[in-house]
């Protein structure tokens, strides 16, 4: 099932081709239009006739989210003010929001990208999607919705919060299809159970998009396997529109980012190099076919790596794997990148420690990973103590190639703190 | 009724031990008997009081993680060998002995020695066949 075949299956050269004649597009607007990108082209000594290749990609400079706010409200803006008809902004926890600014065109384009993700996961008129993401500045509800009311399906604009009130919806109006964060469905499956409802008998479900957090595998199969449904990883991020950007097929191995409206590369977060098909690095993205705000070689932050080799569906946009981590949560152990996310995916798979844990870190070589154990689950008993900390020690090892040491912890002596936590104490000195 | 045992998991910081010895000795519990199982990075602290329901309460509401289980108390006669021969005829009864500690002596005829084994009421009719002097819950917090 195709929304767009022609351009979802179109061969790698005739993509390549439009790429190309849209990145030349996009720069020269750029250019032309906002006098931050003029500025770093002078910087570098480079003109938009230099990109005549898409490996010239590489000369242009990078934009990172710090450009986006030092340029807000306007600065990023390639057309009039008249031009654009939606704005969106995405808070950071510090300093200025970053604005974003759709013209028509723009949100008809998004919404393209929306609907093919939608059908190519088996959605078809006559389906409901219950829309529990955040409505509002948020780019999170407000695309899908529109991509879902192009493809026809009946979209309920639930946004996320009372959760009673969600369940009763879904029942009365039969929801076939979620879209919904992981942490929301973890909570929503807790409801159901606790109000004796068979997520299998007394619903019509049958799929879930799951975006805008990383999770784990074992979280979407859990997933999967309480509510009887299949669960698709999402990728967006407002500064490339909001979802929609990356969406996993019904093969559900990697996610298709759509290459006809974006260029991806995944390079080295310190020396800004690229890397090679399945290696990974830092997701970098470049708009292809956006009106009001061309962006070029945006730095997500997020970790990924492009996976090598053809999907059995057909599509020939290359995929991603699910976000690996944050470059802003990396940390360098003994030369290897670690992030708190594949600890934390570890210490999920272990069921005698809680899921508060802490990275201590010492010195260059040396870890420590803190973890509570389950009160529950203390049974006295020195040799179940021992064995459970080689086995996350081992578990761990394997899973970030450095052997941590392992401390277990009474139930409730690391901070639980409000929101984010602090995963990290970084004790060294450079 | 079985010889109750409070186990009290400690992390290796320094005056977590004296904190739990503190909040039983606030709610006026004496401990009868007590041992540490150490490695080199946690503890267990194991312990025979009088009241286990009232100690485990309070260590609790202290947020300490406790256990409490069963053990088996056995007077052993206070001579050379005597602890030997209990744990022989445990062994040839085929029971495995996980851990064991000595109470605090007071009259010095017999010694109390605290044993888990892996089941409790196989490891009691082996050492009463045999002969053992096995100590009720009242003897031994009577003591
Ligand atoms: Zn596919």
């Amino acid at each position: 099932m195709f929304w767009q075949k022609d351009i979802e299956m179109i061969s790698r050269r005739a993509l390549e081709e439009l790429q190309l004649k849209r990145l030349k597009q996009t720069v020269r607007q750029a250019y032309k239009n906002i006098p931050f990108y003029k500025e770093h082209f002078s910087k570098l000594h480079i003109q938009p006739k230099d990109i005549t290749s898409l490996k010239d990609i590489r000369k242009l400079p990078f934009t990172t989210r710090e450009d986006l706010r030092e340029y807000y409200p306007f600065g990023m803006l390639a057309v009039t003010k008249e031009q654009v008809v939606r704005l969106h902004t995405s808070s950071g926890t510090t300093g200025k929001p970053k604005a974003i600014f759709f013209t028509k065109k723009d949100v008809d384009r998004a919404a393209e990208l929306i609907a093919r993700c939608l059908i190519m996961t088996g959605v078809a008129k006559g389906d409901v999607l219950q829309n529990m993401m955040t409505y509002g500045l948020f780019t999170g509800a407000l695309v899908m919705h529109y991509g879902a009311e192009k493809v026809g399906v009946l979209v309920i604009p639930a946004g996320p919060g009372n959760t009673k009130r969600q369940i009763a919806l879904m029942q009365d109006f039969k929801t076939t299809t979620l879209h919904i964060t992981p942490s929301y469905a973890l909570y929503l499956a807790t409801v159901m159970q606790n109000e004796g409802l068979d997520p299998q008998k007394d619903f019509s479900l049958r799929r879930a998009y799951l975006g805008s957090e990383p999770y784990s595998e074992e979280t979407r199969k859990k997933i999967e396997k309480f509510f009887h449904i299949d669960v698709y990883n999402s990728y967006g991020l407002s500064e490339m529109n909001g979802p929609g950007v990356a969406f996993e097929c019904r093969e559900k191995n990697g996610m298709h980012l759509w290459e006809d409206n974006f260029i991806m590369e995944v390079i080295d977060p310190d020396t800004g190099e690229t890397k090679p098909d399945g290696e990974k690095g830092e997701l970098v993205l470049t708009t292809l076919y956006r009106e009001a705000m061309p962006i070029l070689r945006y730095r997500t932050r997020d970790i990924t790596r492009i996976l090598p080799g053809k999907c059995k569906c057909g599509r020939t946009h290359r995929r991603i794997s699910r976000i690996i981590g944050r470059t802003d949560d990396m940390i360098i152990v003994r030369g290897v990148n670690i992030f708190p996310q594949q600890i934390e995916r570890v210490l999920m798979g272990v069921k005698a420690v809680a899921q508060n844990y802490q990275i201590v870190l010492e010195s260059y070589d040396q870890m420590t990973v803190r973890v509570e154990i389950v009160k529950e689950l203390f049974d006295g008993k020195v040799d179940h103590l021992v064995n459970l900390r080689n086995e996350i020690t081992e578990k761990i090892r394997s899973e970030i190639l450095v052997r941590p040491k392992v401390e277990l912890l009474e139930p409730g002596t690391l901070p639980v703190s409000e929101g984010k936590a602090i995963r990290v104490i970084d004790k060294r000195t450079l | 009724m079985e010889v109750k045992q409070i186990s009290l998991f400690l992390e290796n910081k320094k005056g977590r031990l004296s904190e739990a010895l503190d909040v039983l000795a606030k709610a006026d519990i004496n401990i009868r008997a007590l041992s540490i199982a150490d490695t080199s990075d946690f503890g267990i602290l194991r312990l025979i009081v009088p009241d286990p329901d009232k100690a485990k309460k309070v260590l609790t509401k202290s947020s300490f993680t406790v256990r409490e289980s069963d053990v088996i108390a056995v007077g052993v006669s206070d001579k050379p060998g005597g602890l030997a021969s209990v744990l022989k005829l445990l062994t040839d009864a085929d029971i495995n002995v996980e851990y064991m500690y000595a109470f605090v002596e007071k009259s010095g005829e017999k010694a109390v020695v605290v044993l888990r084994t892996d089941s409790i009421s196989n490891g009691k009719k082996a050492l009463k066949k045999a002969g053992v002097t096995v100590l009720s819950s009242r003897d031994v917090y009577g003591l």
